[in-house]
C-alpha cells in the first residue's frame, strides 16, 4: 500500500495529465482521441530510441576515467586539457546541478578555471547520449550545426570568464 | 537507419565492456536503468502534455505564439521559459520536435533548447556556492547572450 502511494506521488503529473486527457475526451471526443493518438505515437517513438541511448550513457559514465583525466587539466595543460575537459563533461550522466559540485572538486584538484568552465559547458550542452537523442528527434543536420555552434560558444564563454 | 546504427554501436560497446569487466558492465547497466527511472516521471508527463497541447492548439495558434514570425515576443518567451525551467534535455527534445512540426520556429525553439541546457536561474544559489556570485552571474549572462547568437544563426541556416 505504501509502495502504491509512493508510485502515485512520483507519477502525479503523469496521472493528472492522463485524467485531464480523459475529461477532455468526454467533452470533446475528437480532441481527446487526437491527443491520445499523438501520445501513443510519441511513446512508441521514444521506446525505440531510449534503450540504446541509456545503455551508452551508462557505459560512458563507467568507462571514462574522470579521476585520471583531472591530472591533465591543470593551468598549463593547453589544448590537451581543453579536449579532456570536453571529453569528461560530454561523457557524464545527470543534470547540470550535479556538475557544480564536481566542478568544485575539479578546482580543488587543481584543474584550471578555463578547463572547469569548458567542463560545465560540455556537461550542459554536448553530452554524447543527449546528442544522439537530439539527432533522432530533431535531425542530424540540426544537431550537428548546433553542436558546432555550441562548442565555439563554450570555448569563447570560458575564455571571457577567465580573462574579463 | 540512424537508429539501427545506434543499436549496433551500443551492442558492440556492451560486448566489449562485458569482456573487459563484467563488474563494470553491470554497473553501467544499473546506471542506465537508474537514469531511465529518474527520467520516467517527467518524460511520461511531457508525452501526455504534448498530446494535449497539439490537439487543443492548432498550427496557427502555435505559430503566432512561437513561430518564425512571432517577433521579439516569441523569442523572449522561449528564452525566459528555457532559462527558468529545469527539465532535462531528454524530456525537452520530444516536446521541441513536436512543436516544430506544428508551426513553432527553429529560431525560437533553439533559443529555448540552448537556454534550457546552459542557463540556470533556479540553480543560481547552488552555482554561487561553488563559483561565487560574480562568476556565476557573468557565466549565466554570457550563456544567455550566446544562446541568442546560436538561435539566430540556426534560424538562418535551417
Amino acid at each position: 500500500m505504501k509502495n502504491i502511494y509512493k508510485i502515485i506521488k512520483i507519477y502525479k503529473v503523469f496521472i493528472i495529465l492522463v485524467i485531464a486527457n480523459i475529461i477532455l475526451g468526454i467533452f470533446f471526443p475528437k480532441i481527446g482521441k487526437d491527443s491520445a493518438l499523438i501520445t501513443k505515437g510519441n511513446v512508441l517513438e521514444m521506446l525505440k530510441v531510449i534503450p540504446p541511448v541509456f545503455v551508452l550513457l551508462g557505459l560512458l559514465d563507467v568507462w571514462v576515467k574522470k579521476e585520471v583525466m583531472v591530472k591533465y587539466m591543470g593551468e598549463k595543460s593547453g589544448i590537451k586539457g581543453l579536449i579532456l575537459a570536453f571529453l569528461v563533461g560530454s561523457s557524464a550522466a545527470g543534470p547540470l546541478y550535479i556538475a557544480f559540485p564536481i566542478a568544485g572538486l575539479l578546482l580543488r584538484k587543481k584543474a584550471s578555471f578555463f578547463n572547469v568552465f569548458i567542463f560545465i559547458g560540455a556537461w550542459s550542452t554536448t553530452k554524447i547520449p543527449m546528442l544522439l537523442f537530439e539527432i533522432t528527434n530533431l535531425g542530424g543536420k540540426y544537431a550537428l550545426i548546433r553542436l558546432c555552434l555550441s562548442v565555439v560558444s563554450i570555448v569563447t564563454i570560458s575564455f571571457i570568464l577567465v580573462n574579463l | 537507419m540512424f537508429i539501427a546504427i545506434l543499436y549496433g554501436f551500443t551492442i558492440i560497446g556492451l560486448i566489449f565492456s562485458f569482456f573487459k569487466s563484467r563488474e563494470k558492465t553491470k554497473k553501467a547497466l544499473k546506471k542506465a536503468l537508474k537514469s531511465f527511472g529518474n527520467l520516467m516521471p517527467q518524460l511520461s508527463g511531457i508525452l501526455v502534455l504534448i498530446g494535449i497541447i497539439l490537439s487543443v492548439m492548432d498550427r496557427n495558434m502555435i505559430s503566432s505564439l512561437i513561430g518564425e514570425n512571432s517577433g521579439l515576443f516569441g523569442f523572449l518567451i522561449s528564452g525566459i521559459v528555457g532559462s527558468i525551467t529545469l527539465i532535462p534535455g531528454f524530456v525537452a527534445m520530444p516536446l521541441i520536435s513536436s512543436l516544430l512540426k506544428s508551426g513553432a520556429g527553429y529560431t525560437q525553439m533553439t533559443m529555448f533548447l540552448s537556454t534550457l541546457m546552459i542557463v540556470g536561474i533556479v540553480t543560481l544559489p547552488l552555482e554561487i556556492q561553488y563559483f561565487g556570485k560574480k562568476v556565476t552571474y557573468k557565466r549565466n549572462i554570457a550563456c544567455f547572450f550566446f544562446s541568442i547568437l546560436i538561435a539566430l544563426i540556426i534560424g538562418r541556416l535551417i
